[in-house]
Formats: structure tokens, C-alpha cells, sequence
């Protein structure tokens, strides 16, 4: 079914003098991972809460389903959340918790306890109903608040950061374990995030968020290698952007342009200068003024002639640590196919 | 901290002086309760149940004990409701004033007793004998509830700051309207902070004597009211021993659960 889980239209929210949503339009399809993504601040969360009801709009309207819901308590929505804290009632256990929103809905008994316990099972905690939130580490806290949400079969999950309190192992765990459930259930999720590489791995689709406005909305692949503006060329991935005169030179036309780092080519200048480059190229001269080994690959900050700074990223194929080394400070020549240059002004 | 040997003796010493000023006085109340000899004093001249027995048969020290309890009990009732209420309001929700409110409600407790008794006897004499409402057990009961409302409202409020609004959005998020959140959730999640609240409250207004004296007329007499009018007596100087050895086992109880219910955390942390 290609229906519409969530359609956003011109929504507003400003507290006291700031707009922290200022002006959102959005859709997002049924049984989508979307991602909305952005820096601290920049509105993200705010369009997650007022999707979940939690604050309402100081304009604009939001419709679930194809119902506007935009007046509704959070309680009278078929969404639920998994909270950046998670949020799990600390006095009631976590089969309690799982079966809660069953209990207000009036599931009857016997069934609410099976189905807390068969969502217990789905997250990898069954044997765990008896436990306090208290007692249970981080991640297993990560999982019995999806259980929780997941247990009522909402039509939209909302995810509020939720593997930001995790540490870096688990989190690319969680990561194919939250990818992999969201295809098993088919359930619609907005994922709220300020890691890049967690937005691009995941979803099917990402809003970038810049100061309560969306910058652009695309598949990883369209937001990673078509940045629709320098904003987005700078946050997703490494910024890599050349500007004015510099631009002029070697891309030959003015504006701004981003270059992903590890489409450029790298090699000494100018012993073999112009070999095997195509006209299809652009190129740029400069001085490595950094180099710093990350192990599968190295990252070279080359200062160019024509002005401005550009990073290159090459996989260590045949070089080692030494290798990379001796580049520090000597001249090279950069080089990239002009289909990867990309116009973001 | 790495302290010397003689400032670790010294402080030692000064810990050892400052609990004995405060607990060897109570201990002497308690053996003189015991003791055979009419008129306190160390070592006591032999042991008797004899105080204990006359005390349990005062009716006197029976009326007033009686007094002071349905005292406490109201003070606590009023303080519980007005505590509770004014805690939600200024932590939950932001409006004008909310930092003077905040400020006006903790100060009676700072205030002297004296002043509030006074300014207290003046009003009700001012504003509620023209409706034939005398100085007696209401007024006592409201006089107390000025301070008492304090230590609820401390309590509730220093919880609410611990407990994450999260909890409520999540249970609002799985489907509870608002009476089941605060059934379910916000109740069970401040129960134990109003507990300690009733306990601490319970036993201001118990012990109160200055406020009392100046709120309760002549026929109300609390038990604090009646030790102080006893002592002096010669006949009444031991049952008045063992009345104030009674108080300090029943003071044990409610300050040693109020210190654990404050203290337990496990119900309140960010989970």
C-alpha cells in the first residue's frame, strides 16, 4: 500500500520569540524509515513532538493517515513514541510497562499479558516481565521501550534519538537491529537524528533540518551526492566546498560546489601531470597541508593554488602509514570527474 | 580529604561534645522517668514503673495528647492538599508571579514562631469573632498549617524536579487520558515524597507550642501546652518525665521513615 502516513503542511511552532519550526511542508509514505535530520536545535525534535501531540502548532496543519489530527491530545493519536530517555515508569515492571498502553485501551487481561510478553520476546528480553527499568542496562532499556510502543500497533513510530545514549557498539548494533524489525513489522518510522552516518544507513528517506526549515528531502544516496545546498553538502558528510574565484578556475563557471572527498583523485605534482587525466576532469594544484591516517584510509587536506582548502580521501590500497606520511607538505595535483562536481548556490 | 591526626582527634572530639549536648539530656528525661526520687536528678535514687503507671492514668496528659494528635492531623490534612497543589502549579506550569509565589509559601517556616502567633491572634480575633468563631481547635489547626504546608510543598516539589516529564508524555503517548496519568504515573511517582511530607508536618505541628499559645484559647490545650504548664508543678514533675520520654520514642519513628522515604531515589531517577 503506497499511502501517505503523514502529510505536514506550512507548520509553525515558535516559542516565545524564536521559531523553532518555521515553516515545514512533508510527506511521509506509508511503511517508510524516514529520517529527519539535523543539528541541535535545528527543529527536528520540535516536528516529532508535534506529530506526537506532545505541543501543538502555532500554525499549519498535521494529518495522520489522511485524518487532520491537529488538534488532537497525544492520547487520541494512532502514533507512539520511543523517547530519547526512553522514559519507562520506573515503578512498574517491565511487563507492566509493555502492557500499559494496552491497559488504558481496554485489552482485556489475559491478552494484554500475552502480548506484552510476545513483544518482550520479539526484542530479545523474554524472561525479563519481573524486572525493574533499574535493572537492565542501556541497550536492553532501548529495547523494552520499542516493545512498549511497538506492542500496540501504532500506524507511525516515532524514534526521538534513541540510540544516542548508547555507546558506539551497540549503537551500529541497534542500528541493523531497528532496521531489520521496521521491515519485519512494515510500520511507518520517523527517526529523529544528528549522526549523518546513522541517517544515511538507515532510511529509505531523510529530511535535512537547518534552523526549523527542511534544506532538502531525499533518498541517502540523493542527499549525499546531490547536497541541495552547502548547508546540506557541509552537514552530511565532509564539507567540501569551493568557492568564488577558486571555483572559476577549476571547475571553469562561478558559484559554489561541492565535491565529495573521496571521489578526488590524488597524485605528485608535477612529475606526472596531465597522465591518463581525460578531458572529462576537472583538476586542481596544491600543497598537502595535513595528513591523517585513519587506518582503511587516509585523508589529505590540500591547500590549492587557486585558494581554498579541499579534502581528499584515498582508500589505502597498497600504502601504509609511512607512505601517507611522506606527503606531508609536498605538492600534488587533485583531479575528479566533473560529473562529481555539484553545484549547492 | 587527608587530615592530620590531631585535627582528626579534634574533630572527633567536637562530633562526640555536639551529640552529647543534644542526646544526654533526652537520655537523663528518660532514666528520671524511672526514677524513685520526686525531683529529677543524677544518679537516679532507684527505679519505679510507679511515673508510668500515674502518667498512663492522667487525664490531663490523656485530653491533651488527644488534642495534639487531631491537631496534627488536621495541620497535615490542610498542608497535604495546599502543599501538593502549589507544588504542581510552580514546578509545572510557568505564569506571573510563579517565583514570588514560591517564596511567599516557604517563609512562614523561616519566621519566628512568636510573629506568627502573634500577627495569627490578632487576625482571627480582628476578622473571625465577629462571625462567634473563637480561638479554639480550628484556629490552632490553621495556625499550624502555615508552616506545615512548607514541608510538603518541599517535598513534593523536589521530586517533581527529579521526575522526568518525560514519564507523563510516555504514558499520555500509549493512550491514558489525563486522569489515568495521574493515576497511574504522576500519583505513584510523588506517593513517597508526600508520605515524608505528612510524617515531617505531623511532627511540627505536634511539638508546637509557641504558635499554639497564641491560636487556642483557653480551652485548647495541646500536649506541648501541658508539659510546659506541668513542669513546674513538684506533684506533676515526673509524669511530666515520662510524657516527654513517650515523645521522643514516637519522634524516632516518624523522622527515621520520612529520612528513608526522601532519600530513596530508585522510584524517581531519569530511566
Amino acid at each position: 500500500m503506497e499511502g501517505t502516513a503523514i502529510r505536514l503542511q506550512s507548520l509553525r511552532k515558535s516559542f516565545a520569540e524564536v521559531d523553532a519550526v518555521a515553516g515545514v511542508d512533508l510527506e511521509i509514505r506509508d511503511g517508510e524509515f524516514f529520517s529527519m535530520l539535523g543539528p541541535s536545535g535545528s527543529g527536528k525534535t520540535t516536528v516529532l513532538r508535534l506529530i506526537a501531540g506532545f505541543e501543538s502548532p502555532t500554525s499549519g496543519t498535521i494529518e495522520l493517515a489522511g485524518r487532520d489530527v491537529t488538534r488532537l491530545a497525544p492520547f487520541e493519536r494512532d502514533v507512539n513514541t520511543v523517547f530519547q530517555d526512553y522514559a519507562l515508569f520506573p515503578h512498574m515492571t517491565l511487563e507492566q510497562n509493555v502492557a500499559y498502553g494496552l491497559k488504558v485501551r481496554k485489552v482485556a487481561k489475559a491478552e494484554r499479558i500475552e502480548r506484552a510478553r510476545e513483544a518482550l520476546r520479539d526484542v530479545r528480553l523474554e524472561g525479563y516481565g519481573n524486572r525493574r527499568p533499574s535493572q537492565l542496562s542501556g541497550g536492553q532499556r532501548q529495547r523494552v521501550a520499542l516493545a512498549r510502543a511497538l506492542v500496540n500497533r501504532p500506524k507511525v513510530l516515532l524514534l526521538d534519538e534513541p540510540l544516542g545514549a548508547l555507546d558506539l557498539k551497540l549503537r551500529e548494533e541497534m542500528q541493523v537491529e531497528l532496521k531489520e524489525l521496521q521491515r519485519d513489522v512494515g510500520i511507518t518510522f520517523v527517526f529523529v537524528t544528528h549522526d549523518q552516518e546513522e541517517a544515511l544507513t538507515m532510511s529509505d528517506r531523510i529530511a535535512v533540518f537547518n534552523r526549523g526549515r527542511i534544506e532538502q528531502v531525499g533518498t541517502p544516496a540523493e542527499v549525499y551526492e546531490h547536497p541541495a545546498t552547502p548547508f546540506v553538502a557541509g552537514f552530511v558528510g565532509t564539507s567540501n566546498l569551493l568557492t568564488g574565484e577558486s571555483a572559476e578556475k577549476v571547475v571553469g563557471s562561478p558559484g559554489t560546489y561541492s565535491i565529495r572527498p573521496e571521489k578526488i583523485r590524488l597524485a605528485q605534482a608535477p612529475a606526472d601531470a596531465d597522465a591518463g587525466v581525460g578531458s572529462d576532469h576537472s583538476t586542481a594544484v596544491g600543497t598537502v597541508a595535513d595528513v591523517v591516517y585513519l587506518g582503511d584510509s587516509t585523508r589529505f587536506l590540500v591547500d590549492l593554488d587557486t585558494g581554498g582548502r579541499l579534502t581528499a580521501v584515498q582508500q589505502n590500497l597498497d600504502t601504509s602509514s609511512a607512505d601517507v606520511d611522506a606527503f606531508r607538505g609536498s605538492r600534488v595535483r587533485l583531479h575528479w570527474h566533473r560529473r562529481h562536481n555539484f553545484l549547492v548556490e | 580529604m587527608n587530615l592530620s591526626r590531631p585535627a582528626r582527634i579534634a574533630l572527633r572530639i567536637a562530633a562526640g561534645l555536639g551529640f552529647a549536648v543534644i542526646y544526654v539530656p533526652l537520655t537523663l528525661v528518660l532514666v528520671n522517668s524511672f526514677n524513685i526520687d520526686r525531683s529529677s536528678g543524677w544518679p537516679p535514687a532507684g527505679l519505679t514503673l510507679n511515673w508510668w503507671e500515674q502518667a498512663w492514668h492522667s487525664n490531663g496528659a490523656r485530653a491533651a495528647l488527644w488534642t495534639s494528635v487531631k491537631a496534627a492531623l488536621g495541620a497535615t490534612g490542610i498542608s497535604l492538599v495546599l502543599g501538593t497543589l502549589l507544588a504542581f502549579a510552580v514546578q509545572r506550569y510557568r505564569f506571573f508571579g510563579r517565583e514570588s509565589i514560591s517564596f511567599l509559601v516557604v517563609l512562614p517556616i523561616a519566621l519566628p514562631g512568636i510573629v506568627t502567633g502573634v500577627a495569627l491572634n490578632t487576625a482571627f480575633r480582628a476578622v473571625l469573632e465577629p462571625f462567634g468563631v473563637g480561638l479554639g481547635m480550628f484556629t490552632v489547626v490553621v495556625g499550624h498549617a502555615t508552616f506545615c504546608v512548607v514541608v510538603v510543598f518541599n517535598n513534593v516539589i523536589a521530586r517533581l524536579r527529579r521526575t522526568a516529564l518525560s514519564f507523563e508524555e510516555a504514558a499520555a503517548d500509549l493512550g491514558a487520558d489525563t486522569f489515568q496519568i495521574f493515576r497511574d504515573i504522576t500519583f505513584p511517582l510523588v506517593r513517597s515524597a508526600l508520605v515524608a511530607g505528612a510524617l515531617l508536618s505531623f511532627a511540627l505541628s505536634f511539638d508546637e507550642i509557641v504558635v499554639t499559645t497564641f491560636t487556642a484559647g483557653p480551652g485548647v490545650q495541646t500536649l506541648p501546652i501541658w508539659v510546659f504548664s506541668n513542669m513546674t508543678r513538684p506533684a506533676q514533675a515526673p509524669v511530666v518525665n515520662v510524657v516527654a520520654a513517650v515523645l521522643v520514642l514516637l519522634s524516632v519513628l516518624p523522622i527515621y521513615l520520612a529520612q528513608r522515604l526522601s532519600s530513596d531515589t530508585a522510584g524517581t531517577s531519569r530511566i
